[in-house]
This record gives C-alpha cells, sequence and structure tokens, in this order.
C-alpha cells in the first residue's frame, strides 16, 4: 500500500518538474520562463523529500528557488529593456537540437532500463543534519572551505566586471 | 526499500530534466535562457546524486555532499553569468548569443 501511495507522488511530482521544465524553455516571455522554473525547483525539492533528503530540499528551496531565480529576474529587468512579450526566441538551431536530444534521451533511457541496481537495503537515517554536518565540517573540510573561497571570488568577480564595463561605456 | 521505488524511476526523471535542459542551451537565443537551461540541467544532476546516496549508500551521505556543492557552484556559476550577460550588454546592447562573436577570428 505504501508503494503504490509513493508511486502516486512520484509521478505526480515528476509531471509538476518535467511539465514546468518543458514550459520554460518553450515560453515566448522570459519573465514567465523564470516563474516557471521556480516551480520546476519547488518540484525537485518534492522529489528529495521524497528521496529523504531533508536539507538538500531545504536549500534547494532557499537557494534555487529564492536566491538564483530572484537574481535572474533581476538579470532580466536589467538587460531586457524593449518587448518582453517575444523575448525567448527560439534560433535556427532547433530543429537539430530535438533529435539531437531525443537521440541522447533514448539512450539514457536504454542504459536505463537493461542497468542491474545494486541497492543497499538500508535505510537513510532520519537525522539528516546531525548526519551531515560532521561529515561536511570533518572529511569535506577542505571542500567546504573552497567553496566560501570560490562564493566570494565569484562574487567580487561579478562586482569588478559590471563595474568596469560602466566606466568603459562612460568613457567612449 | 523504503518507498518501493527503484533508482531507474528517478534516473529517468532525472534523464528527462537534462535533456529539456540541454534542449534548451542549445534552441534558445537569449543568454539569459541559456543559463536558465543550465540551471535545469544542474538540477537534474542533483537528483541522481541524492537518488544514488539514497539507494546505495544511504548512511555516508556523499551524495547529498556534492548535491550541496553542485547548489553552491551553481549560485556562483549564476552570480558571474549575470554579470557577464550584463557587461556584454551594456559593450553591445544586445543578449542575443548569435551577435556574441567578439572571441571569433
Amino acid at each position: 500500500m505504501e508503494n503504490i501511495y509513493s508511486l502516486i507522488a512520484f509521478v505526480l511530482l515528476s509531471g509538476v518538474v518535467l511539465g514546468s521544465a518543458l514550459l520554460v524553455v518553450t515560453l515566448k516571455n522570459l519573465v514567465h520562463s523564470v516563474l516557471w522554473l521556480i516551480v520546476t525547483f519547488i518540484g525537485t525539492a518534492g522529489v528529495f523529500l521524497m528521496l529523504e533528503a531533508d536539507f538538500v530540499a531545504a536549500v534547494q528551496v532557499l537557494v534555487y528557488a529564492g536566491a538564483v531565480c530572484i537574481m535572474v529576474v533581476f538579470g532580466v529587468m536589467l538587460v531586457q529593456r524593449n518587448e518582453m512579450g517575444n523575448s525567448n526566441p527560439f534560433n535556427y538551431r532547433f530543429r537539430i537540437a530535438a533529435p539531437v536530444v531525443g537521440v541522447l534521451f533514448i539512450i539514457i533511457g536504454l542504459l536505463t532500463a537493461k542497468a542491474q541496481w545494486v541497492t543497499s537495503g538500508a535505510g537513510v537515517p532520519k537525522k539528516t543534519v546531525q548526519a551531515l554536518a560532521p561529515i561536511l565540517l570533518g572529511d569535506f573540510m577542505i571542500p567546504f572551505e573552497v567553496a566560501a573561497i570560490l562564493l566570494t571570488v565569484a562574487l567580487t568577480g561579478a562586482l569588478v566586471l559590471v563595474k568596469e564595463v560602466r566606466a568603459h561605456g562612460d568613457r567612449s | 526499500m523504503g518507498t518501493g521505488l527503484n533508482p531507474s524511476y528517478f534516473v529517468a526523471l532525472s534523464a528527462a530534466l537534462f535533456v529539456i535542459g540541454i534542449y534548451g542551451a542549445l534552441s534558445k537565443k537569449n543568454a539569459i535562457a541559456v543559463l536558465i537551461s543550465i540551471e535545469l540541467m544542474l538540477t537534474a544532476v542533483n537528483i541522481n546524486l541524492v537518488a544514488f546516496n539514497k539507494f546505495l549508500t544511504p548512511e555516508t551521505f556523499i551524495g547529498q555532499i556534492f548535491a550541496i556543492f553542485v547548489i553552491t557552484v551553481a549560485a556562483a556559476e549564476v552570480g558571474l553569468g549575470l554579470a557577464i550577460v550584463i557587461a556584454i550588454y551594456r559593450l553591445r546592447g544586445s543578449v542575443d548569443l548569435d551577435d556574441f562573436d567578439l572571441m571569433k577570428w
């Protein structure tokens, strides 16, 4: 009985995720695309909850659906000044892209169907954060610090990029 | 297994999401739309990582740690990508990727 409920939940969540992702890549208006991107990320957080990854789901909602999407909306507002209605057009490559991705999906599907899954029977521990924190601050201390430095350098670099080009544009 | 779903469901979902992201990244003109498509692909990778974490190594949490690092790098990537897009927009007045031929010789 539990299986059929989780299967229904999985089908609904993947329907939400894939449908909104398709809307993201097909809609004409870029702002609508970004709003559907938020729906995709929240659906993905639901998939993470199904996989018993509470902390990753929370990070997904906070970072992706919150921060990243708002940042992208600000980028759209700064860049797209004229006619928002047709701000997300296809280029000439979309006819080539469709068969390429179709073939790729069929290949991945065949490989997935033929794979022999070796699953460990153990369940994920209930306390996710309490289990993640010692690993993140113990074994993965160096990558954790490198990620912090990476974020600092990336944000400083973004500031420098935008500021320098504006100064250059003012001079010319 | 607790849920009765095997990993192939989640791999198939992630493959579909990844393929949609590739389609967007290949066929969109707007640079910000390509950034969004890359985000979709990274999300698909995260689904795979967390699914393999649950089904293969549930007690070591390696997949979730990697998913958190992927999210971090993706946030940095979006910040820098948007800065580059805004910089090129101020230089060229366009966000059409087919106009970006500064490095072509």
